[in-house]
């Protein structure tokens, strides 16, 4: 067993960060070299504990790093900390994207506060990827609001105080659910247990007795909570806006990442907590996903501007992860935590190159270009291999997961499974149209006029497109890390839906 | 024929604290009348610091005499000596010391002389105080009357402006009729119980089975009207925004805070240890109040424009949620509306510390316009006001989060899910516009206001500065607060 204390310092690192790039804020420049420094320091950190992460810790499960300190018994809140292979892959995925975002979406606006904003929430999601308590978790995961609030409507676009609002009281108000769930559960637990203080530590609760429709219920609570986040259809209608508003960097932050913490909780907390509740909801979200595969993968087709499409071909994706969670094998399981991790690179492989574009035109309307190919086959070619990913293409890291996926869920759910087979379909069909539309053709006018990928945003995409094929050719070292968590996690779901 | 008076013993360390202010009040009466020229600002603020301080001494002692000695009634069992009112004098002592530096400030801009602001709000406090102890119910009304009476002087005492004398006229014909109110509900409850003492009350309803429970529950219902007006829960409010408006800002904060402490106090010990035994009877009623102080509240303050009207609403719904302990009724409800009391008042009074400030020269800038890119003029005011805003938000790492989730938890403790519920969705609709006033804050700002800065004076600072670090401080360690409010109802008063 590993010391917690790696998981403390990586959810106190950028909090110190954004501390000293503040106080450095007089000196032009410097707050954004310090931001960099520590996005590398929380790299590293993330990289360490994936190498030194082990799942076989006795008596923890595949958990590692395991510490509890109760903060307060009459409030019931404690500081928990574990690690497993899911939360794992994730705490990487949340280094990467504040790295990427701070070196690709560089804002200079007011850049000390900005990259502040950036740093605090970087530290916050890390928070709720690590929480062992339940809690704990809704503290940190409600916290994330705040940053994300203050990045839309201080750096976003013309609309930004609408997208902003939407955003936080859409996720504010499903949360309200969350948080009774939670409260609910904790008090259930304690009458249950008299003699035990209160308590919202993850073990405690997940053995928590209930009724069945009770225990449905909560799930549904947990189910709003988590889909507004992911999103699930139908609550997806903040995330257009709010993507397309959003500065490049806020839009990576949400779209890779907090999007992620909504499939993570549903994960761990919704199906984990509530096994049984989960059998037999499963249809009904199932049927939720697939509408959004393909719901998303229409309006994908449609979208006039680039951020937007993504925002469409997003809501796609994320359903597949939530066809993944609620498959109940360990095959689907394990493709849709990879595709929360595999998704999240390509999306910043896409935003950024948006940003690029934005930068160089000042506009993400879809009509506003045509013909890049031509004067930038760079980035052209670094948007093919994002799009070639996102399609599923063998080779690259979205085939593998989006495969895992369906094939889990075909051994359960056939008909739902061959159904949201059509988005991968879909999903060629409108990456490719967006793609001939914006790179295909004579550039003509300011489009001729655009530069080509420079050394600099060519070396960002540099780690993407790495992760991209590495991930899609051997995928072996990640696997090996989830899997065993994966397994554990599906199995013990299954004894305790079918036991109750 | 000689009638004796027989005096009850008194137990003199439990009314120090009415007797400080008290004393305080009467001496700076006294002061002003003897002194030659006028009583300078600075003493009579002085002087209430140091009542409010020694209060704070003497809540140590009587938290060590409880820890030594439990519960004590003295003076016939009128007046209490409980965790409860123990705590609940401290937060009064805290709040009443920032307001009064408050308050100095604003009497030196304004030019408002003389002591009496001090001498009326220092008989206020005592009043609260006597609120928080009171084990009667005739010395509830007491301590009810001593702090209205106070209040209605306080709301006019700027006499030049118009407004106030409004409001005062207001709140005084109001509070006047809920007073009459809530002593016409005490002559019931009276008339069904055969005692105004809660004890009495008490473990009259615990031996006896009331068959015909009508003068009980009509009792009962009046009294909680007149709470329900004094701590302006819809759909007793109506006075509140005008008052708000119309008082002077540092009056506001004063009524936000040390008000509901003392009535929120005195509500706790007539619902949970008088009428306790009824809970069932009065649990509906209160659940309705909750549900419509709580999302009136918040939706009417989504429109307003002008932000102490829009503070006065934030408060009503704040009344709704700190009343969600009490329909609970438990301890864990006792403790959580303590907690709550605890993190709101200090957080009030600096917010209204900053809304005085901003006030300007007439105290006349409230408009949320006049708010626009303050925090990029002035970085540290701007931030102790977003850091206020949102933890009257609820938002986690401040006091405001945990004072929500301590009420939530206490009302799903006592099967109240869909109360809960509905509270926390008020809180989303009151998050709108804390959210559109904190980015007022931060945004550009219009030439139409012209970018001047603000002058902070050093109390109104401290006051901010105090506000602040105990929003945050118990925010991330809510711990020891926590456990003080829990450890502050074992010794209730049953």
């Amino acid at each position: 067993m590993h010391s917690s204390l790696w998981l403390g310092a990586l959810i106190v690192l950028p909090l110190v960060g954004a501390m000293v790039a503040m106080i450095v804020r007089r000196r032009p420049g410097a707050s954004y070299v310090v931001a960099v420094g520590f996005a590398t320091l929380e790299v590293v950190v993330s990289l360490v504990v994936a190498l030194l992460y082990s799942s076989h810790v006795t008596n923890a499960g595949t958990f590692d790093f395991v510490s509890r300190r109760v903060v307060s018994a009459p409030l019931g809140l404690a500081y928990d900390v574990a690690l497993d292979g899911v939360s794992l892959l994730m705490v990487v995925l949340t280094a990467l994207v504040l790295w990427l975002s701070l070196l690709g979406g560089r804002d200079r606006r007011r850049e000390p506060a900005f990259v502040s904003w950036l740093l605090i929430l970087t530290g916050l999601t890390m928070g709720a990827f690590v929480s062992h308590d339940v809690l704990e978790f809704f503290v940190f995961f409600e916290l994330t609001l705040v940053p994300c609030y203050f990045i839309i409507s201080g750096w976003g676009g013309r609309e930004r105080s609408r997208a902003a609002l939407k955003f936080f009281l859409y996720t504010f108000s499903a949360s309200a659910f969350l948080l009774i769930g939670i409260l609910y559960m904790g008090f259930a637990y304690q009458h249950q247990h008299p003699t035990s203080g209160l308590t919202f530590a993850y073990g405690a609760l997940s053995s928590t007795a209930m009724s069945h429709p009770v225990a449905v219920w909560l799930f549904v609570g947990f189910a709003l909570a988590f889909g507004a986040k992911a999103p699930i259809w139908p609550l997806h209608t903040w995330s257009p806006l709010t993507y397309a508003e959003a500065p490049t960097a806020g839009s990576i932050e949400l779209s890779a990442l907090l999007a992620k913490l909504g499939s993570y909780g549903l994960l761990r907390f919704a199906v984990g907590l509530l096994p049984a509740a989960q059998v037999s909801v499963r249809p009904y979200v199932l049927t939720l996903a697939v509408i959004g595969i393909l719901y998303g993968s229409i309006l994908a087709c449609v979208a006039k501007d680039l951020k937007r499409f993504v925002a469409y071909s997003s809501l796609a994706q994320m359903s597949f992860i939530t066809l993944g969670i609620m498959s109940g094998s360990t095959i689907g399981v394990t493709g849709a935590v990879l595709l929360m991790f595999n998704h999240g690179i390509i999306t910043i492989g896409f935003f950024l190159i948006i940003g690029f574009l934005e930068r160089r035109r000042s506009s993400i309307q879809i009509a506003d270009f045509t013909g890049l190919q031509g004067p930038a086959p760079v980035m052209s070619a670094l948007f093919t291999i994002a799009m070639l990913a996102s399609i599923g293409l063998p080779g690259l890291s979205g085939f593998v997961s989006e495969y895992l996926i369906l094939i889990g869920t075909f051994t359960t759910h056939a008909w739902w499974s061959a159904v949201a087979a059509l988005g991968v379909l879909a999903s060629a069909v409108y990456l490719l149209w967006a793609y001939q539309r914006v790179f295909h053709g004579r550039a003509e006018g300011a489009n001729a006029q655009v530069a080509d990928a420079s050394g600099g945003e060519r070396w960002v995409l540099v780690p993407v497109v790495v992760l991209i094929v590495v991930l899609g050719v051997f995928p072996k070292p990640v696997l090996d890390r989830i899997t065993p968590s994966v397994h554990n996690f599906v199995t013990q779901v299954a004894t305790a839906g079918a036991f109750k | 024929m000689i009638a004796t008076l027989a005096m009850p013993s008194i137990h003199y360390l439990v009314i120090v604290p009415v007797l400080i202010f008290f004393g305080a009040s009467l001496f700076l009466l006294i002061a002003s009348a003897m002194w030659r020229r006028a009583v300078p600002t600075s003493f009579t603020t002085v002087v209430t610091v140091l009542a409010a301080a020694a209060t704070l001494v003497v809540t140590y002692f009587q938290w060590r005499d409880l820890d030594h000695h439990g519960v004590t009634t003295t003076v016939a069992h009128a007046v209490v000596l409980d965790g409860f009112s123990v705590v609940a004098t401290a937060i009064i002592a805290v709040a009443v010391a920032l307001a009064a530096l408050v308050a100095h400030d604003w009497a030196r801009r304004e030019g408002v002389r003389g002591p009496e602001y001090q001498i009326l709000a220092l008989a206020s406090t005592a009043g609260a105080i006597l609120m928080t102890q009171a084990n009667d119910l005739i010395v509830i009304f007491l301590g009810l009357e001593i702090l209205s009476l106070g209040l209605y002087v306080l709301v006019a005492i700027d006499r030049r402006k118009v407004e106030s004398a409004e409001a005062s006229l207001k709140y005084f014909i109001l509070g006047g009729f809920a007073s009459a109110i809530f002593i016409y509900g005490a002559a019931l409850l009276y008339g069904a119980t055969g005692s105004t003492n809660i004890s009495t009350i008490s473990y009259f309803l615990g031996s006896n089975v009331l068959l015909r429970p009508g003068l009980l529950v009509a009792g009962g219902a009046l009294v909680l009207v007149g709470f329900a007006f004094k701590i302006a829960a819809v759909p007793f409010h109506m006075w509140s925004p005008d008052v708000y408006e119309g008082a002077p800002t540092p009056v506001t904060g004063f009524m936000a805070s040390i008000v509901k402490v003392g009535a929120f106090a005195a509500l706790m010990r007539v619902v949970i240890s008088g009428l306790g035994t009824q809970l069932a009877t009065w649990r509906p009623i209160l659940w309705g109040l909750v549900v419509l102080t709580t999302v009136v509240g918040a939706t009417l303050a989504v429109p307003q424009r002008n932000a102490k009207r829009l503070l006065a609403y934030s408060s009503i719904n704040h009344a709704g949620f700190i009343l969600i302990g009490v329909w609970a009724g438990t301890a864990r409800g006792a403790a959580a509306t303590l907690f709550y009391l605890a993190t709101y008042a200090p957080t009030v009074v600096a917010t209204f510390a900053i809304l005085t400030v901003m006030g300007g020269l007439g105290d006349e800038r409230h408009s949320l316009e006049s708010y626009r890119g303050l925090a990029r003029r002035q970085p540290w005011l701007g931030a102790s006001l977003a850091v206020l805003l949102l933890s009257q938000l609820g938002a986690p790492l401040t006091t405001g989060f945990y004072a929500k989730y301590a009420v939530l938890a206490a009302a799903i403790d006592a099967n109240g899910v869909a109360l809960a519920l509905i509270a926390l969705l008020s809180a989303a609709i009151a998050a709108s516009f804390y959210l559109r006033w904190t980015v007022v804050l931060y945004a550009e700002s219009d030439d139409e206001f012209e970018a001047t800065r603000v002058v902070v004076p050093r109390a109104s600072a401290v006051v901010i500065g105090v506000g602040v670090v105990l929003t945050l401080l118990f925010g991330v360690w809510p711990g020891p607060l926590a456990t003080l409010a829990q450890h502050a109802t074992l010794y209730f008063i049953p």
